[in-house]
């Protein structure tokens, strides 16, 4: 339904009655950060200087090093959680139930579990039985862990979505399942999933920040690391930079992953829609 | 196994914590969701704008950043409250999107007739919303509600980090107190988490063949 057929086209006196209304919604706004804005200058947080310090290079160069340390990481687990989920793909389309059976438990068991229990599972878990793992490591194998479970079902959708004539024809000219899902299936279904891949990612990246819980040196654990050092009236200006950074580069990959969804569905028709408590995660 | 029988106690606080966590999350959160859908499909366009500003702004934050804001910048301004209650508010305030763009999406997939119907019949904007609209489009968008309290149930995980002695929370201490018995500790809360997220996977697929709407 498009959303223009709930009110009619607002008249003089509606239109009167809205701008009236916003600008005094706005005022109202103002004055609620009005009162903020005093009680933080009472205190002194908001004085030039204390914004000034994100201009110093040596707090920029560590802010820099965090946000490279959160992509890397971020890189690393997407590259391995589609590996990972490709296989689980592959094991749960599979008409082997030894296959099928525990790639769907996998599925089940990684989408059912809070992110944050797994990474210290690996933190706390691992060294416990014997297994010293760096930081890096536990947040990159959480995030594969769960992120798997989540890609793999965004293949097995894209793979599902495509019309039955395409494995019919590919049986018609002799090839066998697995020649069939590599050459015909998959190259059609990455097209159809590649906006559902990229939110996906942009999930992923914001679940890095989780890498703070157990000390790695991320975005985050750096600009807290960074507060601690210059004192708590800096964590205003500080904190606001890193949310900006979250969302200067979620915000782009999110929009690009919406352009190539209107794209590929012009030309397509469809295709896989990430679901909204995926991207809650 | 005997560390988890032993503590069987504190895993129960810890779960309580847990279970009381996201349900007052939840209800905020969607309460704040649906309003923020029905300034979103609004006539106003200020409120509009102020409603897709608030759900870009949050879906492309980390739930971490928002703990943040609500554990260390609140006290600035002089808002002194319980861990508890800061973690509720960042759940809260960080779910309320995404219950948003589900509610939205269930406006949208109302049938034309039923919105032009209840305004040929002469009812308001909030009129045909709240009596035509939202009862039959929180209907169709059971199972991504549903799913966004799952992922809100387990978010709740992250309040560990912030004071809030939850399940993860108790699982971690316990697990540093028992480095023998790290992998029953860690599978007990596995299942505690697992036993809220697909029962409600479950309740989910019920709820939802028991309100569908017939078309």
């Amino acid at each position: 339904m498009s959303e223009a057929v709930l009110y009619d086209a607002t008249g003089p006196r509606g239109r009167r009655r809205i701008l009236i209304g916003s600008v005094a919604g706005v005022v109202l706004v103002v004055l609620v950060l009005g009162v903020a804005v005093a009680r933080l200058a009472a205190k002194g947080v908001l004085e030039g200087e204390r914004w000034q310090i994100l201009t110093r290079g040596d707090l920029l160069e560590l802010l820099g090093r965090g946000l490279v340390a959160t992509l890397r990481a971020a890189a690393l687990a997407m590259v391995l959680a589609m590996a990972v989920g490709g296989l689980l793909a592959v094991a749960r389309l599979s008409r082997r139930r030894w296959l099928a059976v525990p790639a769907g438990a996998w599925v089940e068991l990684f989408r059912g579990l809070p992110l944050l229990l797994v990474i210290l599972f690996l933190f706390l878990g691992l060294p416990a039985a014997g297994v010293t793992i760096s930081t890096f490591w536990a947040l990159v194998g959480g995030l594969t862990l769960y992120n798997s479970a989540v890609i793999g079902e965004i293949f097995r959708a894209g793979v599902l979505s495509l019309p039955k004539g395409q494995t019919e024809a590919a049986y018609a000219v002799g090839l066998r399942r697995g020649q069939t899902l590599r050459l015909i299936l998959l190259p059609q279904a990455v097209r159809l999933m590649l906006p559902a891949l990229i939110s996906q990612g942009v999930t992923l990246l914001k679940d890095t920040s989780l890498g703070f819980v157990i000390a790695y040196a991320e975005l985050l654990r750096t600009g807290r690391n960074a507060v601690e050092f210059l004192g708590g009236p800096y964590s205003i200006p500080v904190y606001t930079a890193i949310a900006a950074l979250y969302i200067a580069v979620n915000a782009s990959l999110s929009f690009l992953a919406r352009w190539l969804d209107r794209r590929t569905r012009r030309r397509y028709g469809r295709t896989v829609q990430p679901s909204a408590a995926d991207e809650a995660a | 196994m005997d560390a988890v029988l032993d503590n069987l106690d504190t895993f129960r606080q810890g779960f309580v914590t847990t279970l009381a966590l996201t349900v007052v999350s939840t209800v905020l959160a969607l309460a704040l969701g649906t309003l923020l859908a029905a300034m979103r499909v609004s006539p106003v366009p200020t409120l509009r704008a102020a409603g897709t500003t608030y759900v870009e702004v949050v879906r492309n934050t980390p739930l971490t950043v928002v703990f943040f804001f609500a554990v260390f910048v609140l006290p600035q301004l002089d808002i002194l409250l319980s861990f508890f209650t800061f973690a509720v508010i960042a759940v809260s305030v960080y779910h309320a999107a995404f219950f948003c763009e589900a509610v939205r999406s269930g406006i949208n997939s109302v049938g034309v007739g039923q919105a032009e119907a209840a305004r040929s019949i002469g009812l308001t904007f909030t009129q045909s919303l709240r009596l035509v609209v939202l009862p039959q489009a929180f209907r169709t968008v059971v199972p991504p509600l549903i799913n966004v309290v799952i992922a809100l149930t387990k978010n709740t995980s992250i309040a560990a980090a912030f004071g809030v002695v939850e399940l993860t929370a108790i699982t971690t201490r316990l697990a540093n107190g028992n480095s023998d018995a790290v992998l029953a500790i860690f599978g007990g809360s596995a299942v505690c988490y697992l036993a809220l997220t697909l029962t409600s996977g479950f309740l989910a697929g019920r709820l939802e063949r028991r309100v569908a709407v017939a078309r």
